[in-house]
């Protein structure tokens, strides 16, 4: 009777790190092989990688200890044998990658904004953040503050935007851009899954019709059409016509990707919301868009980091984000040559945005999993 | 229509599509009477009942409910379901709502109770359905009979006159059936007017004031349960308890 129930342990080649590995990389001849030759490859890339781009590579000064200040005095351009990455181009035009052309004496207002902006995200990366309802609301007044602070206005000298550039334009295009299409993309879904006839065609022509164009299309659109449409004597700003078809374009992406989560809740659950006495907002808004977007979460981040990416078509119509301004670095004669160093910084930082968004919808997708599907297998 | 009926359909006809599911229905229903419906699957008793809250449209006839003719008219179909509370198959409870939270919804957003109110009313609704130790727990936690006894909770939380069942039992293991059918004769010893459709004969018999029988969209046979199961009129009626009695 003991020895029956003793506790039997797994044979021990099969747990810990050697039966993970034995399971993963060595499990068969074919398996064994593919991993040495994936290591072999690693082997051979690795420090050619880290060479290149950092022991070898110039950061302020060539390896004779002089200041860069063009692409000549590059140690690789010296001496082609010995230099890795010229790093130096992205430290002298810092400024305009980070900036664009806005005025020295006001880029603190652009600091403060950058350093609102990771605030305001804040109550939404960390739920159990204390006090997570008042950084709430300052997220959603954010973007009135932003405005100010980088337009002008309530005191502010005004700063064209034709003066914006770099990752600035870069994020403020993306976080608008995803910010907005958001809800109307949520509205639009509702829309066309409306029972009146003429909400869902509207709203199904809509989405038709914007996802059928291509982004450039709608740039341009943007760009010559929309000052048509509006009376006399109104300017528009060339940012934000860029903003609106940036908008749509994404809203009815989004519209698409939300209308999936809505078809994924069974009808049960709008009967018994009407059962209970709820009216059309109130079922939707508590009970069915919770629902819908939570499991829409991966394409909703899908979509949003192909937009993010997106924003740099708007170097068509003149608008220098992170990469306009990295091909205008390009096109000096003192930085000639040097596009490996330009592109691998501009991939590296929009990267570096994008990862942290795939990041954070596996988060959320673990985190709100604990709702859902916890069935009793 | 008789002064004290609560409910009363009068000549309802419905058709999905060509299909004509309710065909000339009529049915009296009295305060704190307990009717239960029973009838082969595809019969329509599941779609008379979804008219009564109009979770179905009826396209002929005429409904009240407590008074309030089930038109078109949106402000008047809220305050039947208000009245009404409803139990599904499958349970339809919100998946992403804690216990608590599924009973207080209604409660504080279509009732404006404030919250605190709310989360009292939550916790004697679970200790009548006897399990108010589940109370934080989600709904995927919990077995079948346990979410179905949240979905009556969460139906009581309303305060309604009117309970409707639409096949409670049906989606429960056999040894969850019981603990659900204990709190639905609670219920019904309570005084709650309650349409019932189901299987459950024995249920039927214990608590039920008038068996109503439906085959093919029509009301075949009503009557008291004691001559409904030991002298039925009708031959469908007959074959239907023998069938369903010798399982």
């Amino acid at each position: 009777m003991n020895e029956m129930n003793e506790v039997r342990k797994p044979p021990v080649a099969t747990t810990g790190f050697i039966g993970w590995l034995r399971i993963n990389l060595f499990f068969n001849w074919t398996n064994s092989l593919i991993t040495l030759f994936v290591i072999y490859c690693l082997y051979q890339f690795i420090p050619w990688i880290l060479d290149w781009t950092i022991f070898s590579a110039d950061f302020k000064y060539n390896y004779l200890g002089e200041q860069i200040t063009n692409q000549e005095m590059c140690s690789r351009n010296l001496d082609p044998e010995n230099g890795g990455a010229c790093w130096a181009v992205i430290y002298v035009r810092f400024y305009q990658f980070i900036y664009g052309f806005y005025p020295k004496v006001e880029v603190w207002r652009v600091n403060i904004a950058y350093a609102m902006l990771a605030l305001a995200l804040l109550p939404l990366l960390y739920a159990k953040l204390p006090y997570r309802k008042y950084f709430l609301y300052f997220t959603y007044i954010f973007p009135v503050i932003a405005y100010f602070l980088l337009n002008g206005g309530l005191g502010f000298t005004e700063v064209s935007t034709n003066k914006w550039g770099g990752l600035l334009v870069t994020l403020v295009l993306g976080c608008t851009g995803i910010a907005l299409a958001f809800p109307i993309g949520i509205m639009l879904a509702l829309g066309r899954r409306s029972k009146l006839p003429v909400i869902s065609m509207m709203c199904t022509l809509f989405i038709e019709f914007i996802r059928g164009v291509p982004l450039i299309t709608l740039l341009f659109f943007g760009m010559v059409m929309l000052p048509l449409f509006l009376p006399e004597g109104i300017d528009m700003d060339g940012l934000v016509r860029v903003l609106v078809a940036v908008t749509l374009f994404q809203s009815a992406y989004m519209a698409e990707v939300i209308r999936g989560g809505l078809q994924a809740i069974p009808p049960g659950q709008y009967e018994a919301a009407k059962s209970l006495g709820m009216s059309y907002w109130r079922m939707n808004l508590l009970i069915i868009l919770p629902q819908a977007i939570r499991i829409s979460i991966p394409p909703i981040v899908n979509t949003s980091i192909g937009l993010f990416k997106d924003t740099t078509l708007v170097i068509i119509v003149g608008i220098l984000d992170l990469l306009g301004i990295g091909r205008g670095t390009l096109a000096d004669t003192n930085w000639l040559g040097l596009s490996y160093e330009i592109y691998f910084f501009v991939s590296l930082v929009f990267f570096i945005f994008t990862f942290g968004m795939s990041r954070y919808s596996l988060y959320l997708e673990k985190k709100l999993k604990t709702g859902i599907n916890m069935g009793a297998d | 229509m008789s002064e004290e009926s609560i409910i009363s359909l009068k000549n309802v006809n419905k058709w999905f599509g060509d299909f004509h599911v309710l065909q000339d229905v009529n049915l009296e229903v009295k305060k704190k009477e307990r009717i239960v419906v029973c009838g082969p699957s595809g019969s329509g008793k599941s779609t008379m009942i979804r008219c009564i809250n109009r979770l179905e449209e009826h396209q002929e006839g005429s409904i009240v409910v407590d008074g309030i003719e089930l038109t078109g008219n949106l402000k008047n179909i809220d305050n039947v379901r208000k009245e009404v509370g409803m139990v599904f198959q499958q349970f339809n409870l919100f998946p992403h709502l804690s216990v608590k939270e599924n009973i207080t919804l209604a409660p504080i957003w279509v009732k404006k109770m404030p919250k605190a109110e709310a989360e009292e009313l939550a916790m004697r609704q679970l200790e009548i359905v006897k399990i108010p130790e589940q109370a934080n727990k989600y709904p995927g936690q919990l077995s079948g009979g346990q979410q179905q006894r949240v979905a009556i909770a969460r139906s009581l939380a309303m305060n309604p006159n009117i309970m409707l069942f639409d096949e409670p039992t049906s989606a429960l293991d056999p040894e969850m059936i019981k603990e659900v059918l204990d709190v639905m004769v609670d219920l019904a010893n309570g005084g709650m007017t309650m349409i019932v459709v189901t299987h459950e004969m024995g249920f039927a018999k214990t608590v039920a004031d008038r068996m109503v029988f439906m085959d093919e969209g029509k009301i075949v046979e009503e009557a008291s349960p004691d001559k409904f199961f030991n002298n039925p009129e009708s031959d469908r009626t007959k074959l239907f308890l023998s069938q369903i009695l010798h399982q």
